[in-house]
């Protein structure tokens, strides 16, 4: 009944505007990526609940879905490639060539280029989305990761895990025009909204780096202190903004929490207690929920955006890694 | 008169952006790039081992030094740095006094050794008042960091006491409390049963037993093969009070090997053999460590023992201290690995940091059998008041050294 209900609103907001629905939450489909057990739990943001599980090829961890909303991109690292799933019937329908070990990617405004991370050969691979083909390759640093793209699609930023750094790369030259140093194993790389700065995670520095993208420095770096915590624990690795650029939010790994950051003044304003070392996160289109992959623990955590209270866990598969949610 | 200005702001912004591009994106700029020469100093000899699998590749090390390099200089290449790496293998029981003035001689200010600990002080001391800065990579004594500590050296391997405290604490949260402990007859065996003793002392388990295990000479293989081990090892390990694990001191590689299996009681093994407390393994692949392995293997067509790890390490300390440091003098990157900003990224699901008090790596122990990581020391519950990795080895209140 309750699902019922859920398709009922979704037609509506094909039909209406979203505005009549007034205050009840809009469901969404979240996909989680489940690094062990090698599928993917749909699940329903409106019900909080498992409503499917596709199966995937080996170690799935980067997600996203397609700007037209048609394919969840899920990296199969261990399979060396990308697998689209069709998001209408739930099914692998299609690969996209990357390269050895692809771990994290991200589209261009257009939607028609994929940037894809390789963590195995110190390279950024460009694909084209809509011909499945390879474009070309960059040269970056050692163990590429972490792919932040310039609102305008010019700079994408790429992070290499063992040479600790933001690689600027013009996206029209494919050429690397910068290198920013950033604290050990960088890991993930997020552009705010207007383009203002970038925010770049350390997994073993233990901070988050935030860059000034036209100078090109580290403008301020953001510290961890969860009392009673031992330093070594504190694992920033991903991050998801708001629209408006002011609430950051950088998930904490083995610390299990999640940090809450003022985006104009840098400071943590609170932690979440998610579940147990937390690797990923997206925020639902509307912006209520953030949903967190809690990666030994076998959850995922929902936390209410405006309460900034955890409201709900929800059990995926084995080792959820990544979540990407549509737009509709 | 407008050309002209126009030109001026031009040249001024052209400055600028030059500094600008200088500063920030080195690999731009078209200055001499930073040299930094590494050497690696080896042991001639190869350990014998009892099992062939264990037997070390020529290159053991070094090759973990060789990847590092490759690693430093696709960094420095953004960064305007280059690495050079030079090798030197000397024999046991000889001088490497030479060997090092030859190296500094060629300008090298970092050397990674691998050498027994009287060798490496030997080598240590033959550097002094020249500015270099050693990197101790395959000695594992406790004196090296504790009273023959010196502030030249940085100790990449872990020592004895971290691998027996990283066994111990996993052998305790097992509740196996009731240890047999047999020691081979070397030196260096009942240096690592020491260890053991002060390990289950701090940790809560208890000797029920030790026993000596003599080396009385001969070869690891033979025609007649294994039908004598098959009968010698139950009567070497019959009589024992009951206990729960064998755990064995036999860094000479004489017979701990030979035990699984072949105990009278079916007990595991643990210490030299079967559960071994190591700071890397063939079969790691937690944290990112697969990529590593895979660099490795392309690189080698062989799989990274912990000595190649124990280097790579060094070397990469090195090309940490270069990038963060924007330096290639010894000094100034000495400096930056002995400060509070110093971490390395080893792919141990934690940044290895320095023991101020005595330049020991801090480093998670892995314990392996041959086949998986089975844990990861230190174990959970195992509390510090500063870094649960210093409940591994001598801690800062017990240090006999005094950094000179």
């Amino acid at each position: 009944m309750k699902l019922r209900m859920a398709m009922w609103q979704r037609l509506i907001i094909g039909i209406c505007l979203p505005v009549a629905l007034g205050s009840e939450a809009t469901a969404y489909k979240a996909y989680v990526s489940n690094e062990k057990s090698n599928t993917i739990s749909v699940i329903d943001t409106g019900e909080r609940k498992v409503v499917g599980t596709i199966k995937v090829g080996q170690r799935p961890r980067g997600i996203a879905i397609t700007k037209d909303q048609k394919y969840v991109l899920v990296a199969v690292g261990d399979d060396d490639t990308i697998q689209m799933i069709d998001t209408a019937s739930n099914k692998v329908v299609d690969t996209l060539p990357s390269g050895p070990d692809p771990e994290l990617f991200t589209d261009d405004p257009s939607g028609r280029l994929l940037y894809v991370a390789n963590e195995n050969d110190n390279t950024v691979t460009i694909i084209d989305i809509e011909r499945r083909a390879r474009l070309g390759d960059v040269e970056v640093g050692v163990e590429p990761e972490g792919m932040g793209l310039s609102p305008d699609g010019k700079i994408l930023v790429n992070t290499s895990e063992t040479t600790n750094m933001a690689h600027f790369i013009d996206t029209d030259t494919r050429q690397i025009v910068a290198n920013v140093l950033v604290d050990s194993r960088p890991r993930f790389a997020l552009f705010k909204d207007d383009g203002s700065e970038l925010w770049v995670s350390s997994e073993i520095g233990g901070t988050v780096s935030v860059i000034d993208p036209l100078k090109r420095v580290v403008k301020s770096k953001i510290n961890f202190a969860v009392p009673g915590m031992r330093q070594e624990a504190i694992q920033p690795v991903g991050i998801a903004m708001t629209h408006d650029g002011k609430t950051g939010f950088v998930a904490l790994g083995p610390a299990n929490r999640i940090a809450v950051i003022d985006g104009a003044t840098h400071q943590v304003q609170k932690f979440l207690l998610v579940g147990q070392r937390v690797w990923h996160m997206a925020l639902t289109p509307d912006e209520k929920y953030l949903l967190t992959t809690n990666g030994v623990s076998n959850d995922v955590s929902v936390i209410d955006v405006a309460a900034l209270k955890v409201v709900d866990t929800i059990q995926v598969g084995e080792l959820p890694w990544g979540v990407a949610i549509s737009q509709r | 008169m407008i050309r002209e200005q126009t030109s001026r702001q031009a040249l001024i912004r052209a400055g600028l952006t030059g500094a600008l591009v200088w500063l920030l994106a080195a690999p731009l700029a078209k200055a001499q790039p930073i040299t930094i020469k590494i050497g690696y100093v080896g042991r001639a000899e190869k350990k014998t081992t009892i099992s062939l699998l264990d037997y070390p590749p020529d290159n053991d090390g070094v090759a973990g030094a060789r990847l590092a390099l490759e690693d430093n200089n696709t960094t420095g290449k953004f960064l305007n740095q280059r690495f050079l790496l030079e090798e030197a293998r000397v024999k046991e029981g000889t001088d490497p006094t030479d060997i090092v003035l030859q190296l500094a001689g060629r300008g090298i200010s970092f050397v990674i050794l691998d050498l027994p600990a009287d060798m490496l002080l030997k080598a240590a001391e033959a550097g002094r008042g020249r500015g270099l800065v050693f990197f101790n990579a395959g000695a594992i004594d406790d004196r090296l960091r504790e009273e023959d500590c010196r502030a030249d050296v940085i100790h990449v391997a872990p020592t004895r006491s971290m691998l027996a405290d990283g066994l111990a604490q996993y052998l305790v949260f097992k509740r196996w409390l009731r240890w047999l402990l047999v020691v081979g007859s070397h030196e260096a065996d009942r240096l690592f049963a020491a260890a053991l003793r002060r390990a289950a002392g701090r940790f809560g388990a208890r000797i029920v037993e030790q026993r000596v295990f003599e080396d009385t000479g001969g070869a690891r293989r033979t025609d007649s093969g294994l039908v004598q081990i098959q009968r010698q090892i139950p009567l070497f390990t019959q009589g024992a009070p009951a206990y729960d694990v064998l755990v064995a001191a036999d860094e000479s590689e004489v017979f701990a090997t030979y035990l699984p299996y072949r105990t009278r009681d079916a007990r595991p093994v643990a210490g030299s053999a079967g559960l071994i407390p190591k700071s890397w393994d063939a079969a790691h692949d937690q944290w990112g460590a697969n990529q590593l392995q895979n660099r490795f293997m392309q690189l080698f067509s062989r799989r990274m023992t912990a000595l190649d790890m124990q280097a790579w390490s060094a070397a990469r300390m090195i090309g940490e201290a270069a990038a963060r440091a924007a330096s290639g003098d010894a000094q100034t990157m000495l400096a930056y690995l002995k400060g509070p900003e110093f971490a390395l990224a080893a792919f141990k699901g934690q940044k290895l940091t320095l023991r101020d008090w005595n330049l020991q790596l801090r480093q998670p122990i892995l314990l392996a059998d041959g086949r998986t990581i089975v844990s990861v020391s230190p174990q959970e519950g195992f509390l510090h008041q500063f870094s649960e990795l210093d409940t591994l080895g001598i801690d800062r209140p017990e240090t006999k050294c005094r950094l000179k």
